[in-house]
């Protein structure tokens, strides 16, 4: 069973917001229709994007100070510092991509225009890259669902993506 | 030590063999001289080429070529290493657009693998470690990306990607993230450039997201009214979209073009008559000639073939002409080095000879 909405108290919830007020924090559950409605629309991912625009304009506006503490980043296997790419535009190892991801999230966007692959995956992460795809997909599909009103099949994707998360995270879990 | 012993006369086989890319046929060959699918691959395990050291390049040699002799789309395929090439034979695989200019230029342990018919090629340790070019003749994006998705498959059983479930695969250079695609058409565009209709058309075609420049890369103008334009963007996008839309706009181009093409000799035929025989005239009988201006006439004649003009050459004669009469196949051809003023007395006998042969071939079918 899926959570509904605390508002309408009908729809199935798929907003979720933390409030602090008077120093209380209340959790708040909402439907995507009476988010709209009460101007509390702020889904999680157009959050993300604002972050990484607003990361885009400070790297550009960064004071010398600041430009000079993230130059200083490194990447813990192959040694190059963040001021080398910004010299080079090269990066030195895969593993680059995470010890600077907070610094090319906003490049890529600028460059690419999204920060998300939608190509093809190699045979051996099959498995793992195409749930996680799923799962976006089906996340996709839950939010048109709910926007159409259609809750029953709306709950039925819920209990699929979490079963996908389920399985996503049991083998991790297993290696770790 | 190379895993596949490569004797001279592999390379000479080569050299003798003209690139199946030009050959004039496939769709719309008289617009588009070639269609390329690049893919952009790394090992996971070595730091990208320009951070890795000497031996672990030597490694990623090994194991890409190794992998490469493994899989059905390069079996028996010619591995070259640049170390054992002279610069004259780096330049070559250069002009023949098999080697970019990085890795033609290499000192450090680079090769390129080349399929047995050439269509599909495996660059090396270049930006990144592995560079799967596959080029096909006219405009064939579809074909060219099912030659290459599936030479990439193969290769993938055999080697450990570098790849993130949220960037896709990952490059040396943010630019190429992703998809690591780059699709590109290399296209004719006379009529539009005599029209001066071309920057109209080509700002419209940068707007979709496309990118556009000269034949011969980034650092020169735009010779023989060749342009190249190729996807822009390779992360949140499919291959099959960066595709699609680089097939649609080039569709959109070559209407354009054909269109001007029509305007252009109801308004002026005999000028644009007189332009190609010139043109004809001028290569037939050369007694020296630099490369530009080869190129710059060879683009009149090809209109005129693709016009429909009686008399001219085929389109691979022209396509090849445009690849013989660079420096370096010049000095192979010729056995020796040349200085620049012989290299225009030994290009404008080669394209005579070359022009000369054609006509015989004409004459003698029926």
């Amino acid at each position: 069973m899926s959570m509904l909405c605390q508002i309408c108290g009908k729809s199935p919830a798929t907003v979720h917001f933390t409030e602090i007020h008077d120093n209380k924090m209340t959790e708040i559950h909402v439907c995507e229709r009476c988010a709209e409605e009460k101007g509390l629309h702020t889904p999680a991912k157009k959050h993300q994007f604002d972050i990484a625009d607003l990361l885009a304009g400070m790297v550009d506006t960064m004071t010398a100070n600041e430009e000079e503490r993230v130059g200083h980043v490194q990447c813990p296997r192959c040694r190059l510092l963040y001021s080398q790419f910004k010299e080079t535009g090269r990066l030195g190892c895969a593993e680059c991509y995470t010890a600077f991801q907070f610094q090319l999230r906003p490049l890529l966007r600028r460059i690419h225009g999204d920060t998300r692959h939608q190509g093809k995956i190699p045979a051996r992460d099959g498995e793992g890259a195409t749930r996680s795809r799923q799962i976006q997909r089906l996340h996709d599909e839950l939010q048109r669902l709910v926007e159409r009103e259609e809750f029953e099949r709306a709950a039925s994707v819920r209990d699929e993506i979490r079963r996908l998360e389920l399985e996503a995270e049991t083998p991790q879990e297993g290696r770790a | 030590m190379s895993p596949l012993p490569q004797p001279p006369h592999d390379f000479e086989d080569l050299m003798t063999r003209p690139s199946p890319w030009l050959s004039g046929e496939g769709p719309q060959a008289d617009l588009v001289l070639s269609t390329r699918i690049r893919l952009a691959r790394n090992l996971a395990s070595v730091p990208f080429t320009h951070r890795a050291r000497e031996e672990q390049l030597q490694g990623v040699l090994l194991s890409v070529s190794g992998a490469a002799q493994r899989s059905d789309s390069f079996h028996g395929g010619l591995l070259l290493r640049m170390d054992e090439m002279s610069p004259i034979e780096r330049q070559i695989l250069v002009e023949r657009h098999l080697v970019s200019h990085e890795l033609g230029d290499a000192s450090r342990p680079r090769g390129i693998v080349i399929a047995s018919d050439e269509r599909l090629s495996l660059m090396i340790n270049e930006e990144d470690h592995l560079r799967l070019q596959a080029m096909t003749p006219g405009f064939q994006l579809a074909e060219g990306w099912a030659l290459a998705d599936r030479a990439d498959d193969e290769l993938d059983a055999g080697l450990d990607f570098a790849f993130s479930n949220d960037i896709g695969y990952l490059t040396s250079c943010p630019t190429n993230a992703g998809t690591g695609l780059r699709a590109s058409v290399l296209i004719h565009l006379p009529a539009l450039v005599l029209l001066d209709e071309i920057q109209r058309v080509l700002k419209s075609v940068m707007q979709v997201g496309l990118n556009v420049r000269g034949l011969y890369g980034e650092h020169s103008e735009v010779m023989g009214n060749l342009f190249q334009i190729s996807n822009q963007t390779t992360l949140g996008r499919s291959e099959r979209d960066s595709i699609e839309s680089l097939e649609r706009a080039t569709r959109h181009i070559i209407e354009m073009e054909r269109q001007a093409r029509e305007r252009m000799l109801r308004d002026a035929r005999v000028q644009i008559e007189d332009k190609v025989w010139r043109a004809y005239g001028t290569l037939r009988f050369c007694r020296s000639i630099h490369s530009r201006e080869v190129i710059n006439l060879c683009s009149a004649v090809r209109l005129g073939v693709a016009l429909g003009l009686e008399g001219l050459c085929p389109l691979h004669v022209i396509n090849e002409l445009l690849i013989v009469t660079q420096p370096a196949h010049l000095q192979r051809l010729h056995g020796s080095e040349l200085t620049p003023a012989e290299r225009n007395v030994y290009r404008a006998q080669l394209v005579r000879e070359r022009l000369e042969t054609a006509e015989h071939g004409a004459d003698r079918s029926p």
